[in-house]
């Protein structure tokens, strides 16, 4: 019997694998929607082939974990995907939040600053846990940890540079960078939260606890922010919920319905 | 000799999206296993994300059924263990993308991550980065001073970012 199957026929090992993967899955997966629904709604060209691209590279690395999740008998990748329900959703609240009034079909006014803050506190927290996965107990994951953060690498470095930019230009552009790290912040705090399973998640060496996690990402953001003399959100509240435990807002379902909608005409289909 | 056979079809496997280039020069092939009725072709993707994927594994189905026959059943996975690199590309390879105005990925970066290609058309050294993404996930754009063409380059991915 191999390392990682004794491993997994331990149940205790394998629920906390199981909760820790629909984190990190869940958490790009609904990412990964927000940002392709800025398709052609970018503020340039450019940035509108940037943002695909990197929302195609998300829902990739969502793909890797879910197809982790279906090789330890979690379910099938795409079931898992497109037809949990919200409740059953393990992502942070922050992410699933809509990207501004209207629909990307009609009225879409969206808020480019907090799409920039809410993928750049995301992304800077996604690098975090990915270094600390490299070195999971779990070698799969290990191994994904290492394919995921070569892709993750340019991810970070452009919505880096959209940050310090629009903060550093001043003015109105400043103001609404402003409003929207508050924003974000009011949601910030499930993003570092590990669930349930958090003490065996961090206990069997799947990755780091919550608290180092955490202080990692605000000493990683400390120097951006002194270097823009931004105030850090150290409080990192969650006004609308833990999104680890399945708590959820109604952006989220009705999200659910949208991208699930091919996928409900015939589940059994091959796309 | 079936695995030479394998290796063969595959080199007839063209990237869907770079139609100059065939799968075996872009580093993609792992691994061919090979039982008494079952061929297992292992291969790396070069981005997770890549929508490519599918009909590449379609394209290497067909193509490896045509050299060996259909005595054989035939598996197509992708692994992302060990992870594909830009530095997988042949010298062949990186001959071939020119061919199709794709500069071949740097061979070395920068420390500050930053990172420099010639112009695949009239191989000058003035270009400049337009767009770190470009039309598919595995390339960027730029655009070279000299010649005055905008042009892609494979973006080099590395396990030490």
């Amino acid at each position: 019997m191999s390392e990682q199957s004794k491993s997994i026929s331990n149940p205790i090992y394998k629920e906390a694998l199981t909760e820790l993967l629909f984190q990190l899955a869940d958490d790009d997966f609904i990412v990964a929607f927000r940002g392709s629904e800025w398709l052609g709604l970018a503020p340039h060209i450019e940035e509108d082939v940037a943002f695909s691209s990197i929302s195609q590279d998300t829902m990739g690395h969502a793909a890797i974990f879910y197809k982790l999740l279906e090789d330890i008998g979690a379910g099938d990748m795409d079931y898992l995907a497109h037809a949990r329900q919200a409740e059953d959703r393990r992502n942070s609240i922050m992410l699933e939040e809509v990207n501004g009034t209207g629909t990307y079909l009609s009225e879409p006014h969206f808020d480019w600053a907090f799409a920039v803050v809410r993928h750049y506190f995301y992304t800077q927290a996604k690098k975090i846990r990915i270094d600390s996965l490299k070195n999971s107990s779990y070698q799969p994951l290990a191994e994904a940890a290492v394919k995921v953060n070569m892709e993750l690498y340019y991810h970070l470095l452009h919505w880096k540079t959209w940050f310090q930019e629009l903060v550093k230009a001043g003015g109105e552009a400043r103001e609404r960078m402003e409003q929207a790290v508050k924003k974000v912040s009011s949601n910030l705090g499930d993003l570092f939260l590990l669930g349930d399973q958090s003490s065996n998640i961090s206990s069997l060496g799947l990755i780091e606890g919550e608290e180092q996690i955490k202080q990692r990402w605000v000493a990683t953001m400390t120097p951006v922010f002194e270097n823009l003399q931004l105030q850090i959100p150290l409080t990192m509240e969650m006004e609308k919920g833990n999104g680890r435990i399945g708590q959820h807002t109604k952006d989220l379902e009705v999200a659910l319905t949208t991208l699930s909608e091919v996928y409900n005409i015939n589940p059994a289909a091959n796309w | 000799m079936i695995k030479e056979q394998v290796r063969t079809a595959l080199s007839f496997v063209k990237d869907p999206e770079i139609d100059s280039i065939n799968i075996l020069d872009l580093g993609m092939l792992h691994e061919i296993k090979l039982t008494n009725y079952e061929i297992t072709i292992l291969l790396l993707p070069t981005f997770m994300g890549c929508p490519a994927l599918e009909i590449i594994k379609k394209n290497v189905e067909s193509a490896v059924t045509k050299e060996v026959g259909d005595a054989f059943t035939i598996n197509v996975e992708f692994i992302f263990h060990p992870p594909w690199t830009s530095d997988r590309i042949t010298s062949k390879g990186r001959e071939q993308l020119k061919k199709f105005g794709i500069a071949p990925p740097p061979k070395q970066m920068e420390k500050d991550g930053g990172w420099h290609v010639d112009c695949p058309y009239c191989g000058s050294t003035y270009t400049t980065l337009e767009n770190i993404f470009g039309p598919t996930a595995c390339r960027s754009i730029l655009y070279c001073k000299s010649c005055k063409n905008p042009f892609e380059a494979m973006k080099p991915i590395s396990t030490l970012m």
